[in-house]
């Protein structure tokens, strides 16, 4: 029997994933805070109770995440790319590219049937193609993060707005409030133009279907519409999309446990 | 906890004001000719009397081009005695340059800043970067004032004046004292590491949790955003002599350091605080001197 758990620090939050012969028995996470270290102990600690284990069941732990020197516990690292397609081809055998937003980067990573990295391509200097953008805006709006998704939704028609920077987008939606635009559409196209964004990164490592989307922005419906209608193909979404790269870490735990991964 | 009153302060406000050359005169044989700038940010229009400077003025652009190329139209009218009549003709450029509604044609803010940057600073000219609210740009001009090349950054705040007013929002300091305020330390420190200005914000704070002093705190982020535009200028290749036009012009801690960042004096510009040329009016001057051509042009002269 094997255990192990992947730690994926991540800017805003901190998940752990708990694996125990192929299986996950438990997911945990808190936010990353001023003290990420802290935050992953004790999100470790709720994910074993959750498991109902010891920490000296656990025969490895692996870390990820643009935190992941920080991780306790950890014996070995793994780079996100690789926890990405690990856990996408995990948890969707047929998943040939595997798209990660997160709070402030985007990734997209083209991977093999065993779930090895291939090729990937990166957003992580500019906000707007990450999920701060969809949090600056519903800001602007007023309206919590979380509604986002769903106001966008009831929106009858695009109205483009040409934001390709937070800094902007924010000026753009004020005007588009100006304009007496309704908040359905506003919320629309601050999808769209994250959409166009996420879209042009991914196109230059091509598309390889089928494709999957991970990482805390994969929960955001009016997102996964988006990127859908942009993109023009089916998108498998996971059921935790936001735990898929303390999965991947936690995949790779289990792979230098078998001693098949170096 | 004690619940601290909201700052209303609107820190990232700047100077809106028009000038009047009340030692030029005019009379109907005189060509006079506008040129209306519509930024993304500001709104700034020039008169022309023969090609000579006469007026101008310095507008906050609202949220809508014509009505803030209107308003700065009529500020740039004030105390002349021109009617809008003897105004021969009228060029618009600028990011909302096709939203000008009195404009006779619009040309673009490039052309219009080599122009301009000539007649402010003379023939030799060479290079300039113009800092607009929302792009910078690095443009190559020959001794006539026309474009050689150009190279622009746009759809990012990092490097712009709307980026600067954020941090002078976020800092709490006066948008016109930053560049003072940014070179008051003794040593400079490390740039901050992230360009986008969403995430300098954040990284920002977190500087002033750490207990960085505001001063500290500014003076690392102009250094990191002199460092861009000094990157774009390298790119298109720095050639003596050099200005900078747009409002960060008049951002004593952006100038100095891009000037120690690549080895080189700026001309030095006419003080506009005493009635001298502004360096933010360059477009607006270009349109104008565009206009007068466009009109000895239509005359079939």
């Amino acid at each position: 029997m094997v255990t192990t758990a992947g730690i994926d620090m991540g800017i805003q939050t901190v998940k752990i994933v708990i694996l125990k012969d192929g299986e996950v028995v438990a997911r945990a996470k808190a936010f990353s805070g001023f003290e990420p270290t802290k935050a992953a102990e004790q999100a470790y600690a709720e994910a074993l109770s959750a498991a109902k284990i010891s920490s000296e069941e656990v025969s490895n732990v692996s870390a990820t995440g643009s935190g992941m020197d920080m991780a306790p516990y950890a014996s070995g690292t793994v780079s996100m790319m690789g926890a990405d397609a690990k856990a996408g081809v995990f948890l969707f055998p047929s998943a040939r590219t595997v798209i990660d937003v997160g709070a402030e980067e985007a990734r997209a990573v083209k991977c093999d049937e065993r779930g090895i990295m291939m090729d990937f391509v990166v957003n992580e200097r500019c906000a707007a193609g990450a999920g701060a953008f969809i949090e600056a805006m519903a800001r602007a709006l007023e309206v919590k993060m979380e509604d986002m998704g769903p106001l966008s939704l009831k929106a009858k028609r695009a109205s483009p707005i040409n934001a390709t920077c937070v800094i902007f987008g924010e000026s753009d939606v004020v005007s588009l409030i100006h304009r007496q635009e309704s908040k359905p559409e506003i919320a629309r196209a601050v999808f769209d133009a994250m959409a166009d964004r996420i879209s042009s990164m991914v196109h230059r490592l091509g598309i390889n279907p089928d494709v999957v989307l991970v990482g805390g922005v994969a929960k955001d419906v009016g997102f996964i519409e988006s990127l859908k209608r942009k993109l023009g193909l089916t998108i498998l979404v996971p059921e935790h999309p936001e735990y898929a790269g303390a999965l991947g870490a936690s995949l790779t735990a289990a792979s230098r446990v078998k001693g098949d991964h170096k | 906890m004690t619940q601290q009153p909201k700052d209303t302060t609107e820190y990232w406000r700047w100077q809106e004001y028009h000038r009047v050359r009340s030692e030029k005169s005019w009379s109907n044989k005189d060509v006079i000719t506008a040129g209306i700038d519509v930024g993304s940010v500001g709104s700034k229009a020039a008169i022309m009397i023969d090609g000579d400077m006469y007026a101008w003025a310095v507008t906050r652009t609202g949220s809508n081009s014509p009505d803030s190329a209107k308003k700065v139209l009529g500020m740039v009218l004030e105390d002349t005695g021109l009617q809008l009549d003897d105004i021969k003709y009228t060029v618009g450029t600028g990011y909302g340059r096709v939203n000008v509604p009195m404009a006779n044609k619009a040309i673009t803010e490039i052309a219009c800043h080599a122009k301009g940057a000539n007649y402010i600073w003379g023939p030799s000219v060479r290079t300039i970067l113009d800092v607009g609210g929302q792009d910078i740009k690095a443009i190559h001009c020959d001794e006539t004032g026309r474009v050689t090349s150009f190279l622009m950054n746009d759809k990012c705040a990092a490097g712009t004046g709307r980026g600067m007013e954020v941090f002078a929002d976020l800092l709490k300091i006066p948008i016109e004292d930053i560049g003072k305020v940014s070179l008051s330390l003794d040593e400079e420190p490390e740039p901050v590491s992230c360009t986008c200005v969403a995430y300098a914000k954040t990284e920002a704070v977190g500087l002033l949790r750490k207990g960085w002093t505001r001063e500290k705190v500014l003076a690392a982020y102009t250094r990191a955003m002199a460092v861009r535009m000094a990157n774009l200028i390298n790119r298109v290749g720095l050639e003596k002599e050099f200005v900078i036009t747009g409002g960060q012009s008049k951002n004593m801690g952006i100038v100095s350091r891009i000037e120690n960042i690549l080895g080189v004096k700026t001309l030095p510009s006419p003080n506009w605080r005493e009635g001298g040329l502004d360096p933010m009016i360059a477009g607006a001057a270009g349109a104008a001197l565009f206009g007068k051509a466009l009109y000895a042009k239509s005359q079939g002269s």
